[in-house]
């Protein structure tokens, strides 16, 4: 339950009133207030200044530093006040919090100054209210990167227990991080330039020799260029393979962008060497060696510019995409104009609409090489037109683009961030709602154990799991049972549900219990169910007593048996006796995800009790269950 | 001189309009001003502004505590912790339908309760203009906590029945079972079939409806309760809890 409508309580609990004249059952007793106090006004010095509220305010939230008992380790004697030495300026929307029930982040504030001072209070920053919350999502982790860069920098030594693998990772990926990994990334740097000066060299015309023509250097030293090559992608080949072997996750590490820049930089080299010189695919070749151009890209890795260009460049692609269809647009115009003006004219260069797009492009980029040109004077005329409009269409959308870089790429990052922050706050909501379903839940199992333990006067203690629930929850989970008992069903957890349900489309199968007949009324659930529902008690004896004291009618088909499944389910100790006889189990089953203090829970319960010694009247309960229906719990000795 | 007299005859006017509805001078000056400001900004809006004052600009004090106390069976003391509260979640003095559905589905997580919290608004709105205001809040709970089991009963009927015309129907009831199953949510146990409300429903008319005619009068109701002593128990269960 939100505490923030804690003030609303007593509505509800009055408007509950209008249940009673329905409901067929006695409502369960209401809680009592122990303590009630008159409503005081506490004051809180916090480093001189003076706050204060009414103690009901505070302790709306239990769980804090201000709401529980321990705000009195800064009770001061004499000033009768609560005196803290912390920040009275965070402290204000701390106070905040629990005047109004949202927790405000204050933009002026350092983020690791207001955690702090959250921790110190016992307030969980992700009750941080929605307005606030991006803010600080935002600035914890900027936070938290910029401690990583540091840590990051100052972790030059290598963890003792690093692997080979991780260490050479760690090299490939951070090259200062050690003088081999220097000298590697120096060395495949410089092969990278070599292998690409090759390339460049490889086609300028060397002197002329005995030939007419001029040769390009590759052809002349043919030798000498295969074996700079064959160099080349050795290094690289090696360079692929030890960074294949090093990576974390080689899958990963394979599709990613740096990888396949690798693998074609050296592939056309050996498919190279497979293919024989085939005068067929000896243009294939060729074409595969303008693949080497690609080595270039292996300086992305050793340039940091050039990585951050890329990636704009993709993250931007939209923008781009549209400026090249508006582009093309309107090349397709004008070439068809121009075509068109100039179709008329002879020896004209105008031959076709695809021809014109040559000159429309160079007109409209401002380039005008010339070599194709308007003669007719509509041509001419749309001509200066489409220079004129060529200079409007890219000059144009060019700063807006440069400018919607920024703008679209911060946008995205926020637009990803806020859905990223839309399910976890839609998360939270999902668990602050199941957490106050489940509490109910919890607290009515601890209440029954509680009962029971009272019940057999046990002076085990520490068995009692007396999770002292405020007063708030308290008078909820009673307006809650009170609802209940109202509708004569119960609310039971959603794996509980479910099995029910699997169970009653099983029971519609299997053969039907003669238990139909005693299939009693809603009402007569209500009260047969009673205490009984929350979930098989550790001890067996006593819960006969108060069955037997609460049994009117029964309907035992579905209760036993999903009892029973229950006890399937959690406690392995269950020997089927066959047919419908199931031995009880001693512990009580909790459902993994409800439990916040499972270890109470399960600890001491599991322990099997002795059988309670009276047991006269066992028999006589038993057979008014199996008089009720023919599902008999038997109680086990074992 | 017919201006002054027509001056004086508009703020009689004006402060007759004040204190019958509890604004103070300075909220409704601020009111009018702004919006002619508005209005004059932007005539086309018009429509659309004024809607947005006539809501922010509706702010509702209540009558005075002397008043109050008076009207209700409350100490001073507890009119005071019940206005802090009330004002804390309605800062504006007034809770309207919606409002009233979030806090209320509050307390029961599991199921949805907008249907009965809107039967409850209806019947806390006494005077049906759509907002429960700090009075009609303060006399219901007056009623639930303080007064007769007359007096409750007397509620609980007028709760059950929507349309106030004095007879509870068979459709007026069943609707009021569904939206109270309708709160328990699909996990439940047993399972709630369609036909929990009706049969419920059908308990519920055996029990109260005794001459048989198809509907509940308030006397039958009353009767009915007085005579059961389970009711007659609960009714005095939420005495304590304020």
């Amino acid at each position: 339950m939100a505490t923030g409508v804690a003030a609303w309580l007593p509505f509800a609990r009055a408007a509950a009133i209008g249940w009673m004249p329905v409901a067929n059952c006695p409502m369960p007793v209401a809680p009592g207030d122990n303590s009630k106090r008159q409503d005081e006004l506490i004051i809180l010095n916090v480093s001189g200044r003076r706050f204060q509220t009414w103690r009901t305010t505070l302790d709306r939230y239990p769980d804090t530093l201000l709401g529980s008992s321990e705000k009195d380790f800064f009770y001061n004697e004499e000033t009768k006040e609560y005196f803290f030495d912390r920040d009275p300026d965070a402290f204000r929307s701390i106070l905040n919090f629990y005047r109004t029930g949202k927790l405000h982040y204050p933009r002026h504030e350092c983020i690791s100054a207001y955690d702090e001072e959250l921790t110190f209070f016992g307030i969980i920053p992700e009750i941080i209210g929605d307005c606030c919350y991006e803010e600080y999502k935002d600035r914890k982790r900027e936070n938290l990167e910029r401690l990583q860069d540091d840590q990051e920098e100052n972790k030059d030594l290598k963890l003792p227990n690093m692997t080979f693998r991780e260490t050479m990772w760690r090299a490939f990926e951070n090259p200062h991080t050690s003088t081999m990994a220097l000298v590697f990334y120096y060395v495949t740097g410089f092969f990278i330039a070599v292998s690409v000066i090759t390339n460049v060299v490889e086609t300028v015309p060397c002197g002329s020799t005995s030939s007419q023509k001029d040769t390009p250097c590759g052809e002349r030293y043919t030798v000498a260029f295969f074996c700079m090559d064959t160099a080349c992608v050795m290094i690289f080949t090696v360079e692929y393979l030890m960074r294949l072997f090093a990576a974390p996750s080689r899958y990963r590490f394979m599709r990613s962008v740096m990888s396949i820049i690798d693998v074609m930089a050296i592939l056309p080299y050996y498919i190279g060497l497979v293919m024989t010189n085939n005068e067929d695919v000896s243009g294939a070749f060729v074409t595969l060696r303008v693949f080497r151009v690609f080595r270039i890209f292996k300086f992305s890795r050793h340039s940091q510019g050039l990585r951050i260009l890329g990636y704009t460049l993709k993250s931007c692609a939209s923008e781009l995409g549209f400026l090249l269809f508006s582009l093309t647009m309107a090349i397709i115009i004008f070439a068809t104009v121009m075509f068109y003006a100039e179709k008329g004219s002879s020896s004209s260069k105008f031959t076709s609409i695809p021809a014109s797009f040559w000159y429309t492009i160079v007109t409209m980029t401002t380039l005008g090489y010339g070599d194709m040109v308007p003669k007719t004077i509509a041509g001419k005329i749309f001509g200066s037109i489409c220079s004129l409009s060529g200079v409007l269409v890219i000059a144009l959308p060019v700063p807006v683009i440069v400018s919607n870089f920024s703008r679209i790429y911060h946008q995205n990052q926020r637009a990803d961030k806020r859905r990223a922050q839309k399910k976890a706050r839609l998360a939270r909501i999902r668990v602050a709602k199941s957490g106050s379903a489940n509490a109910f839940l919890q607290s009515k199992r601890n209440g029954l154990l509680n009962e029971l333990l009272e019940l057999t006067g046990t002076e085990e203690d520490e068995q009692k799991l007396v999770k002292s629930a405020s007063l708030l929850e308290s008078q909820h989970h009673h307006l809650l049972h009170c609802l209940e008992r109202t509708t004569a069903h119960e609310f039971v957890d959603e794996q509980v549900y479910e099995q029910n349900c699997l169970e009653a489309a099983l029971r519609t199968y299997a053969s039907r219990s003669p238990s139909a007949s005693s299939r009693g009324s809603a009402a007569g659930t209500c009260c047969g169910r009673g205490l009984k529902r929350s979930g098989p008690p550790p001890r067996h004896g006593p819960l006969q007593e108060l069955s037997a004291i609460h049994i009117q009618c029964v309907d035992p088909a579905p209760h036993a048996a999903s009892r029973s499944n229950l006890n399937l389910r959690t406690d392995e100790r269950i020997n089927c006796k066959g047919g419908r006889i199931t031995t009880a189990i001693i512990s009580l089953p909790s459902p993994p995800a409800l439990t916040p203090d499972g270890d109470g829970l399960h600890g001491p319960l599991q322990r099997r009790p002795p059988p309670p010694p009276g047991h006269p009247a066992a028999p006589s309960i038993q057979t008014t269950m199996s008089s009720a229906g023919t599902n008999i719990v038997k109680v086990s000795a074992l | 001189m017919a201006a002054p007299s027509k001056r004086s005859q508009w703020r009689e006017e004006l402060q007759h309009f004040r204190k019958d509805h509890g604004f103070s001078k300075k909220v409704l000056l601020n009111c009018c001003l702004v919006r002619r400001i508005v209005t004059w900004a932007s005539p086309n809006l018009k429509d659309s502004v004024e809607d947005e004052l006539e809501l922010s600009a509706v702010r509702h004090r209540p009558e005075g505590l002397e008043q109050l106390e008076s009207q209700t069976r409350f100490s001073r003391k507890e009119l005071q912790i019940l206005y802090r509260g009330f004002k804390n979640e309605c800062p504006s003095g007034i809770v309207n339908e919606d409002t009233f559905k979030d806090i209320y589905s509050q307390f029961f997580p599991q199921g949805d309760a907008s249907t009965y919290a809107h039967f409850l608004f209806n019947a806390f709105d006494t005077d049906h203009n759509g907002s429960v205001s700090f009075e009609d809040f303060v006399m219901g709970l007056s009623i639930l906590l303080r007064g007769t089991v007359q007096e409750k009963l007397n509620w609980a009927f007028n709760l059950y029945d929507i349309n106030k015309d004095g007879y509870i129907t068979k459709e007026e009831m069943l609707d009021i079972m569904k939206a109270i199953y309708d709160m328990m949510g699909k996990c439940t146990y047993p399972v709630l079939k369609e036909e929990t409300p009706r049969q419920h429903v059908e308990v519920f008319f055996q029990k109260m409806d005794k001459n048989r005619d198809g509907v509940v009068t308030i006397d039958e109701f009353i009767d009915c309760c007085q005579n059961d002593e389970n009711i007659m128990r609960s009714m005095h269960l939420f005495e304590n809890v304020l």
